[in-house]
């Protein structure tokens, strides 16, 4: 075949401790890397949306205008633009540099709990515990989603988008997959409350955490279960679970203060990463390095693979 | 506009409208100001010389101003023709604009002076009058008005042509008898009070008693209406003080009536003024006392007498002889003229008369008063005869209105009417359910019923024994009960399954032509209501079930419509009529239907077309881990337009009006909403051919027969959990004797995957043509090449897995078998070849059809394991991923050929995805081995193997349940 060769690379794993951020803002609900992964957004209990550098761990900005704590965000591709959503049921949309409002979304019926910008940022998507997902646009002054997705029967948990596909994760235990090229939807029906979502770096598999404390990553185009990563605790929280930049490991948080770190192919556990005794609620894995967020209580902890192997702003 | 409506007269237009705009119009420019130039009427400039300065055009020509200035007018004088003095007019002056219609000096037409009406102009008079007394010597106006020439207009001056004489009316003769009427009426309307016109009354004494016979006379002077307009603020009849009349004085003058009713204007009409009166100049009279030139002074006082004043309430005696008594209205108003109220009311204004007739008074009734709920709406309810229209119009009435017109209820109340009539009434549907409980009983205990009354009923004849012909109609009434009870009890068992067609066709004859169904007159359900038209096929359809006809279905069908609306329509009147059957009304009876219908909207609702299927399945899929086709469901999906839009993708359905999942309408209570036979579109788009009977033996395909062999193992409500648990008890009973990997065991191992395979591979055969199709269409060498390639890696165990295949092919009663008992409800329906893969009813459970006859090499292909069949140890795991992996690959590339075929554009995508998918599993295979090289090197917790370790056996422990099982199973069979 003419496909080079792997290098033969040891996968690293984001095993030390690199920094430890303390966000002042409340229970951190989420923590997410921006598009180049250089800084991060945490959504904190305290209503206030903050977004810190990952490399020199500063605040750069705080965002306040939700009425509720912040349960997730995300960043547009050209790090222009936030998004962010709340318990208080609506969605923002502000501007990076001036910390202002854009735009304020209303129109869910319960707390939003998932938001994510398309890939050109043109159209936010919102999951809510209403059970329906909207996409908002955000190029034009109408207030109105261009789309309800209610298909879902229970709340919406997770959300995902690629290109041209839009996953769902909802609590009445099916993963709904939109086809927009094709016109489809599929639903994966899985048994146990969704948790969290993920599509693989190469868009061939998704990754789907349940409250049965189960990881599973499905074949995208048939449903077929491609591996099973068990072990750690989810049974009553939302966790969030992720696959590694280079969609070599699984990753997903526990209940038990750990993150807990899975062979893609074998299932096999690679690393119990502890963090904290409380419940690790949220993590997210850079786009392109190996480094890893996680959010316990008000912190926020960045892991690497290696103090040595980064440069020369990782000094411990 | 006025032009634009329809009737033009209507309307006056003022002004020239302004000219249509044109479309095409290029814009005008504005005309610059300097350039906007006044001309006149005959095209000449103006020029604007200042407001004060002649404005437009001043002097002749524009020359004011200029060096010509005022041009004179010619100067002309000569030996014959001398310069005369030249009067100048105001009008010589003036130039046209002056003498225009909106000039100074406007030229009209006006009567001249001699054709003027001997109306005198007042204003001239005032103007007189107030000269007259400014004058340096008061009253100098008098030698004037004695030098003035007797001037009458040209009026006058033609009458007296005519031989009319001043003070004589105009017109024929008359007699002196009408004449003297007249003058009574005309005293009389001038009631009591004595008119002020001297002349009139003179006259009318002058001419008192010379009557000659023949004599006529010429007709009284008339008063002429007076048409001068009222232009001043007083009030009516004001007169103000006449200063002629207060300086006149003298005696007669006593008391000055300010609202003197005659008018000096009458008199004056015709140019005569009162000469007979003395006229002083100068002020006198009683407010000014004497003056030096006044010789009198007798009575310069105003000496006020009684006799002016009333002494008497009321005036003077009425006339009637009822002094002081005042009569009763009605009988003063009979008795009295209209003149005595003129009386009473006093003086009539100048230029009144009083009304001969008295003015009807209208009497205005009031509106009613409304009631407080009235609402100003009409409805019109059209009253049709139910006999002279078509039941088509009857119907389509009687579903707007709900009931239709009635004949007026019979006399009596509504206390009197039963409760079908009350029901008609009020236009509610009847009541479901049998109509006595007599229905509900059983066939023999009615029949047990009946004999026992038969005796008390007919005692005189004694107890009867039933004639033969009743027993048999008994025992056959009992052996059709039997065998609906009998279907009924098959429908239930299968009726997760969807039984085959043909099968509830015969159910619902035998169901239908039971006696209980005869018993039962009235069939109120009407499943088809919406549509007349079918619902009354459907009654046709009934009523010869009813009458045990086979061919009933076929009878009551439309013939003109088509295959395909035929087919649809069978199935659903077979449906409606096994749902509806009327061994169920036992159970109906114990629900009340809803009383009153909601409204005609409310009726349906909107729900997705594409159902969900059964989540139970999914479930026990999930259970055993047997994610994919099983746990997978796939709809249509309509993104909105905008957003395929912002997302840069075309709309895959361009065109579509609406967006998320489709919607279908349908009745809200309507049964079908329940039913989860869903019509996948390629099942709908082509009829279902008769082939569909089971009289083909032919076409019966091998699920039949065992089928009819395990009818007691579908009683087993899911299939799947009942063999997981029937697994689980053997696997307890027998401990690990399956743990030997090699040889013939680890053929039920891949068995189940491979019935699985089958399973969804049959499924899959739903929604797309025959594999023969696809192979004809795509079948090159590149494939075969490109999945050899991949097969190399792993020969051995390609050939393992051909043995065991082949096994399979040839011995597929045994794995049939296997398959009906376990995973497989085995619903009898009949054989569908692949050439009709449309057939197919998607039923929940999901495989139905047979899997169609297929190339060896291509059924394997198809055919392969899907999950690659875990063991309890990594080596046996590793060699099974890649025959997995391989044959994820392949049916990838099936799919994808089934797609390209759908979806041309896509298929360079899908393309890329495959390789990518490839290159991603060999990855994921060195990736295994290497871990198996270095198993510690990733290990990283202490209890990471432990988890594993568990992990595994987890796994194992249901495969080798699947596995334990299908040993027995076959140990059984055999």
């Amino acid at each position: 075949m003419s496909f080079p060769q792997p290098k033969p690379e040891v996968p690293q794993l984001p095993q030390n401790l690199l920094r430890t951020i303390d966000c002042q803002q409340g229970a951190v609900r989420a923590v997410r890397f921006n598009a180049d992964g250089n800084y991060l957004l945490s959504c904190g209990s305290d209503k206030s949306l903050k977004l810190w550098s990952v490399s020199r761990g500063t605040l750069l900005k705080t965002y306040s205008g939700h009425g509720y704590e912040v349960l997730d965000a995300d960043g547009s591709y050209d790090n222009s633009q936030l998004c962010s959503c709340s318990s208080d049921k609506t969605v923002i949309l502000w501007d990076v540099a001036t910390g202002q409002v854009t735009r304020k979304l209303r129109g869910h019926a319960g707390k939003v709990n998932c938001v994510q910008f398309n890939e050109e940022a043109t159209v936010i998507l919102s999951g809510s515990i209403d059970g329906t997902v909207r996409c908002w646009d955000t190029r034009s002054r109408k207030f109105d989603p261009i789309q309800i997705l209610d298909e879902a029967q229970d709340g919406v948990s997770s959300l995902k988008v690629s290109e041209h596909e839009l996953l769902t994760g909802s609590v009445d235990g099916r993963v709904r997959r939109y086809d927009l090229r094709m016109g489809q939807l599929h639903v994966d029906f899985i048994n146990s409350p969704i948790t969290c979502v993920c599509f693989s770096a190469d868009g061939q598999c998704t990754l789907t955490s349940s409250l049965d404390s189960t990881v599973r990553l499905l074949d995208k185009s048939t449903g077929e279960m491609l591996g099973e990563y068990t072990g750690h605790k989810m049974k009553g929280y939302k966790l969030d679970c992720c696959l590694s930049s280079k969609d070599t490991h699984v990753l997903s948080c526990s209940e038990d203060g750990h993150v807990y770190c899975w062979d893609l192919v074998e299932g096999s556990l690679m690393l119990k990463l502890p963090v904290g005794k409380a419940v690790v609620q949220s993590l997210s894995f850079h786009p392109s390095e190996t480094r890893l967020l996680t959010a316990m209580e008000g912190r926020v902890q960045v892991w690497g693979a290696d103090c040595t192997y980064e440069h020369g702003t990782w000094t411990k | 506009m006025a032009s634009d409506s329809d009737s033009d007269g209507d309307f006056v237009t003022f002004g020239t409208p302004l000219e249509p705009l044109e479309e095409d119009e290029p814009l005008r420019k504005p005309v610059p100001l300097h350039e906007q130039t006044v001309k006149d009427e005959k095209g000449r400039y103006q020029r604007f010389h200042g407001a004060f300065t002649g404005g437009f055009s001043a002097g002749y020509f524009n020359t004011v101003g200029t060096k010509e200035g005022w041009t004179p007018a010619t100067f002309v004088s000569s030996r014959q023709q001398k310069a005369g003095r030249q009067n100048a007019r105001p009008e010589d002056f003036m130039d046209e604009e002056d003498l225009g219609d909106h000039g100074i000096a406007p030229r009209q037409i006006t009567t001249t002076a001699d054709f003027a009406s001997g109306r005198k102009d007042v204003i001239r008079d005032k103007a007189r009058a107030i000269t007259s007394l400014s004058a340096p010597i008061p009253g100098d106006t008098v030698l004037e008005d004695l030098v003035a020439p007797a001037r009458s207009s040209m009026g006058v001056e033609l009458l007296r042509k005519m031989g009319w004489k001043d003070g004589q009316g105009v017109g024929p003769r008359v007699k002196r008898r009408l004449c003297k009427q007249r003058a009574d009426s005309a005293t009389r309307a001038f009631g009591s009070a004595s008119p002020p016109n001297g002349s009139s009354e003179s006259q009318d004494e002058e001419d008192g008693e010379f009557l000659p016979e023949n004599l006529t006379f010429a007709p009284k002077d008339v008063t002429p209406i007076d048409f001068t307009p009222k232009v001043d603020l007083h009030g009516l009849g004001y007169r103000g003080l006449n200063p002629l009349a207060a300086l006149r004085g003298g005696p007669g003058a006593g008391h000055i009536n300010l609202f003197t009713m005659d008018s000096d204007r009458t008199n004056s009409l015709f140019g005569e003024d009162r000469k007979g009166q003395r006229r002083r100049g100068g002020v006198a009279g009683q407010g000014f006392g004497v003056g030096a030139m006044e010789d009198d002074d007798e009575d310069i006082y105003h000496r006020d007498i009684m006799s002016n004043y009333d002494t008497v309430l009321g005036g003077e005696e009425p006339g009637d002889g009822l002094y002081g008594w005042t009569a009763p209205q009605q009988y003063n108003r009979t008795k009295k003229d209209h003149s005595k109220d003129a009386a009473y009311l006093g003086k009539i204004l100048e230029g009144f008369t009083l009304a001969s007739d008295k003015l009807e008074t209208k009497t205005i009734f009031p509106p009613p008063n409304l009631p407080r709920d009235f609402r100003p709406v009409h409805y019109f309810r059209p009253v049709v005869d139910l006999s002279s229209v078509s039941p088509m119009v009857a119907q389509a009435l009687q579903t707007s209105r709900g009931h239709m017109a009635q004949e007026a209820p019979s006399k009596g109340g509504r206390h009197q009417l039963d409760s079908a009539q009350r029901r008609e009434l009020l236009g509610e549907a009847t009541l479901q359910g049998p109509s006595s409980v007599f229905d509900l009983l059983k066939v023999e205990d009615r029949e047990r019923l009946s004999g026992l009354r038969r005796p008390s009923s007919d005692t005189s004849s004694g107890p009867r024994q039933p004639t033969p012909g009743e027993a048999r109609a008994a025992v056959v009434a009992a052996g059709v009960a039997a065998a609906a009870a009998r279907a009924s009890a098959q429908k239930a068992l299968s009726s997760r399954f969807a039984p085959h067609a043909e099968q509830q066709q015969q159910e619902a004859l035998s169901v239908w032509s039971g006696p209980t169904a005869q018993a039962q007159t009235g069939q109120t359900f009407k499943p088809f209501e919406r549509t007349p038209h079918k619902q009354a096929r459907y009654d046709l359809y009934i009523d010869q079930l009813k009458q045990g006809d086979r061919d009933a279905l076929e009878l009551s069908l439309d013939p003109t419509m088509t295959e395909w609306e035929r087919g649809r329509e069978r199935d659903e009147f077979v449906r409606a009529a096994l749902l509806y059957k009327p061994s169920s009304s036992s159970l109906s009876c114990r629900f009340t239907r809803g009383k009153q219908d909601d409204g005609v909207e409310a009726d349906t609702v909107e729900v997705t077309r594409d159902q969900e299927n059964d989540v139970d399945d999914k479930q026990a899929a999930v259970k055993m881990k047997m994610f994919g086709k099983l746990t997978r469901d796939t709809f249509e999906w309509h993104p909105d337009n905008l957003l395929c839009k912002r997302f840069n993708i075309p709309d895959p359905y361009p065109g579509s009006g609406f967006v998320g999942m489709p919607k279908v309408k349908r009745d809200k209570f309507s049964v079908f909403n329940f039913l989860t036979v869903s019509e996948s579109p390629t099942a709908s788009a082509s009829p279902a051919p008769q082939g569909v009977k089971p009289s083909e033996p032919g076409k019966r395909s091998r699920w039949d027969v065992s089928g009819q062999a395990g009818d007691k193992e579908r009683k087993e409500k899911d299939p799947v959990s009942e063999f997981l648990s029937v697994a689980r008890i053997e696997a307890s009973g027998s401990g690990p004797e399956a743990s030997t990997t090699d040889g013939p065991t680890t053929d039920p191992t891949v068995e189940p995957d491979t019935e699985q395979k089958d399973e969804e591979e049959e499924e899959e055969e739903e929604s797309r043509p025959s594999m023969d199709l696809f192979k004809a269409i795509f079948a090159s060498s590149s494939d075969e090449k490109s999945s050899s390639s991949s097969e190399g890696e792993s020969e051995e165990e390609e050939e393992k897995e051909e043995g065991v295949r082949s096994r399979a092919g040839t011995g597929p009663q045994i794995s049939n078998q296997l398959n009906v008992n376990t995973t497989q409800p085995a619903p009898p329906v009949s054989a569908i070849p692949s050439q009709h893969p449309d057939v197919v009813f998607k039923t929940p459970s999901g495989p139905a059809a047979a899997p169609p006859p297929r190339d060896q090499e291509m059924e394997e292909e198809e055919f392969g394991p899907r999950l690659p069949p875990p063991s309890s140890t990594l080596t046996e795991r590793r060699p099974s991923l890649t025959p997995s992996a391989k044959d994820d690959k392949h049916k990838k590339k099936c799919k994808e050929k089934h797609k390209a075929k759908k979806h041309g554009k896509n298929k360079k995508d899908k393309k890329q995805k495959k390789k990518h998918k490839r290159h991603k599993h060999k990855g994921k295979q060195k990736k295994s081995s290497r871990k198996e090289e270095s198993s510690d090197s990733s290990s990283e917790g202490s209890d990471g193997n432990s988890q594993e370790d568990g992990e595994e056996g987890g796994g194992v422990s249901t495969e080798e349940l699947l596995r334990r099982l299908k040993g027995i199973r076959g140990k059984k069979l055999q």
